[in-house]
């Protein structure tokens, strides 16, 4: 784990108790690392993990360019429902119970394309879908050291550059100008 | 840094550490005087600037010490269209650290013009509206804001055009490097006659006073600037301040009295100790400067109740909070064949100054206002507000958002906004903050004029994207205003105590020893834009009340 990762999972955690995790942060932080080494999750279990996973692939799908999959993004989301989006983890425990009625408790990833797509379009306007949603282009575009955007695929994408400072040109019109 | 007791009569209290409150703490401070800045929000990353945080996540999501924008979950505030309604939670925020609105705004440095200053006499006045000359020319301001251009660091061009203030002195920075938003837009003006310019701005292009000029990093607007360039009170007035050994800022410092003696004097100030379970301090002064933003400064008068006014302090006017102006919307945005990336670099590309004269008869409606050229977005920003004309998810988003991706070219206009007596802020019966105060209460519609002022922008920026080559040009619509960044206008200054809430040189009309200087003061709202004006009437007020202040008397 990098040191801004890991100085992130700090900052978040501290925000809610700052001396618990001065005693204990290596540890949880090491135990998420090991559990997502091992296709486990923090606050996902494995079935609700593939459920978001699904959704989160058909939001952000991978076609001739990397989707939210080759983002890793279920990461970004499990990272995130235990820092700084803990006040959404109902929403994906409810949303993620209603799902499983719909889809008669069938994973939605063995669904065809088609019928994932009607079923996302029909609670499109729910909380759940809408917070799974911005979740899912967060994790393709927020910082690596997030979880998602992995290798940085988001940014490179949508050909954001990451460096710390610009000198000039900065793009195609002030190029061809000059200066002013 | 200088420490005071709160049992210590301190010569100031200035309760805010922004644009005004920044200024007013230096300057009495180097003159001298021992000063105690009351803010509310933590330190941010004052003195190391450089752990200002660009990461989008973490700026969005920062931990408690790094909040730099009031949260309205916790400052909470309600709106309403007109008193008839009953007010709704509002999202109403402000700057709230070290340097208050100055540490992440966009830094638009632009002045008034000499005309904005007399607009009923030149222009007159309209029914319904509270159109008033200031009782300050803009002859007896200049020396103050060409004192505030230098003193904080300002960059822009040199032109001489009446589309710009008269300047006794140049900006001391050359300004911000062309972008493809300031290009676009220069090839429109050519064809449509218009006046365009870089952004006047407090960002420095070069090692100025000790800091180093804009790297052009591009985390910009909304976030604390890591190299010093952004020349906010943060940077460029507190450290002179608490360097004179007689500033203290006191920092999680949430005032939320200003409490008076039987004499009608101020005697200081009561404030929550956030760092400390709330615990409630009174700080003893001999005199009190209020410079806490346009909506706060109004409702802290409000709050500060006493048998002696009993409908807040220095308000025998009625009119505290009243002529709220927020700063209106409308502009249009434009799709270009070739990237611009506009997400490097400073926000604002370029000005259009063509539009900020009055022509009520060539126009139909009063007023006028500024132009600026934009596309900065950050990724996530980008993402979550999706491409234009798709869907909100899917291979469709997918597909518009690479497409759009550095492309759209924004036109964000600052317009002129009539000061109406039934605009306002005051505080909401019902509701609480998280402090137990009464919440802020936000009350607006624009006047009608002002819809027409809003149109007429949004359709010239049309004509400058189409002027441009955009390769599709849509219109954000007109929006009424909810609050928001720029608040003016609910403590204006005057000369008369009947229709205005303090003197020519911000002293309350009912509090001899009550200064109110922030946006709050300003009579008319120019064109938007207010912070530069804001600064120089500090540095004016300032002025005035060390040289009374040195003769043993605050009240002028």
């Amino acid at each position: 784990m990098s040191d801004s990762r890991r100085n992130f999972l700090l900052k978040s955690f501290s925000a809610t108790s700052a001396a618990w995790i001065a005693a204990n942060w290596p540890a949880q932080v090491a135990a998420a690392e090991k559990a997502q080494a091992m296709g486990n999750f923090t606050f996902f279990t494995r079935e609700q993990a593939g459920e978001v996973d699904a959704m989160a692939a058909q939001i952000y799908p991978s076609n001739d360019t990397p989707g939210a999959r080759e983002a890793q993004v279920i990461y970004f989301i499990d990272l995130a429902l235990v820092t700084f989006a803990q006040d959404r983890q109902e929403i994906y425990t409810k949303g993620l119970a209603d799902l499983a009625t719909r889809t008669n408790g069938r994973p939605l990833a063995t669904l065809s394309a088609d019928q994932q797509i009607a079923l996302l379009t029909s609670i499109e306007k729910t909380p759940f879908f809408r917070t799974v949603r911005d979740h899912t282009i967060m994790g393709m575009f927020a910082s690596p050291q997030h979880g998602g955007n992995f290798k940085k695929v988001g940014w490179t994408q949508i050909g954001y550059d990451d460096s710390l400072n610009f000198r000039t040109p900065f793009g195609a019109y002030d190029k061809a100008e000059g200066t002013w | 840094m200088k420490k005071y007791s709160p049992s210590e009569e301190v010569d100031f209290v200035v309760i805010g550490s922004g644009a005004a409150g920044g200024v007013m703490a230096k300057q009495l401070a180097v003159a001298g005087f021992s000063v105690v800045v009351m803010e509310q929000g933590a330190w941010g990353a004052y003195g190391h600037e450089q752990d200002y945080n660009k990461d989008e996540l973490i700026n969005r999501f920062p931990a408690e010490q790094d909040v730099l924008i009031s949260d309205p979950k916790k400052h909470r505030n309600t709106f309403r269209r007109n008193v008839n309604e009953k007010a709704v939670a509002g999202t109403h925020s402000y700057g709230c650290v070290v340097g208050g609105g100055t540490v992440t705004y966009g830094a638009s440095s632009w002045r008034h013009l000499p005309w904005e200053f007399d607009e009923a006499s030149r222009f007159g006045t309209m029914k319904g509206t509270g159109i008033a000359d200031w009782p300050v020319s803009y002859a007896e301001i200049e020396p103050y804001y060409t004192q505030a251009e230098w003193e904080i660091g300002i960059s822009g061009p040199n032109l001489k055009t009446p589309l710009i203030a008269p300047m006794s002195k140049p900006y001391p920075c050359r300004p911000l490097p062309l972008k493809s938003s300031g290009a676009l837009v220069q090839k429109a003006a050519e064809k449509l006659g218009l006046t365009v310019t870089p952004n006047v701005a407090a960002i420095i292009t070069e090692p100025y006073n000790g800091r180093s000029g804009c790297i052009n990093c591009g985390a910009c607007s909304g976030y604390g600037c890591q190299t010093k360039a952004r020349s906010s009170s943060a940077v460029a007035l507190l450290p002179v301040a608490v360097a004179s050994g007689n500033c203290e800022i006191r920092v999680n410092s949430y005032v939320r009295e200003i409490t008076v003696d039987a004499s009608g004097r101020a005697t200081g100030v009561t404030y929550f100790d956030k760092a400390n379970d709330n615990r409630e301090v009174f700080q003893k002064a001999k005199c009190v400067v209020l410079s806490a933003n346009g909506t706060e400064t109004p409702r802290l008068l409000l709050m500060s109740k006493s048998s002696r006014f009993p409908q807040g302090l220095a308000n025998s006017s009625g009119i505290v909070g009243k002529y709220l102006m927020t700063g209106n919307g409308g502009g249009a945005s434009g799709l270009f064949s070739d990237p611009l990336n506009e997400y490097k670099g400073a926000v604002t590309g370029a000005a259009v100054l063509s539009y900020v004269p009055n022509d009520v008869k060539g126009r139909g409606f009063y007023g006028g206002g500024r132009m600026t050229a934009r596309g900065q977005m950050s990724p996530m920003q980008y993402g979550l507000a999706g491409p234009h004309g798709a869907p909100s998810w899917g291979a469709g988003y997918k597909k518009a958002l690479i497409e759009q991706a550095n492309r759209r070219l924004t036109m964000v206009n600052f317009i002129s906004q009539l000061p109406i007596e039934t605009n306002m802020v005051d505080l909401d019966p019902e509701v609480k903050d998280a402090w137990g105060l009464p919440a802020l209460r936000i009350t607006t519609t624009s006047h009608e004029n002002d819809f027409k002022a809003m149109q007429f922008f949004i359709d010239r920026s049309v004509d400058i994207l189409k002027a441009a080559g955009a390769t599709q040009v849509w219109s954000d619509g007109v929006s009424d205003s909810k609050g928001g960044a720029h608040a003016r206008g609910t403590c204006r200054i005057g000369n008369d105590p009947k229709s205005s809430v303090a003197n020519k040189y911000h002293r309350a009309h009912d509090v001899p020893n009550l200064f109110i200087v922030d946006g709050s003061s300003l009579v008319t709202g120019g064109r938007n834009h207010p912070t530069m004006t804001i600064s120089a009437l500090a540095y004016r007020c300032a002025d005035h009340l060390v040289k009374a202040a040195k003769q043993g008397n605050v009240t002028i």
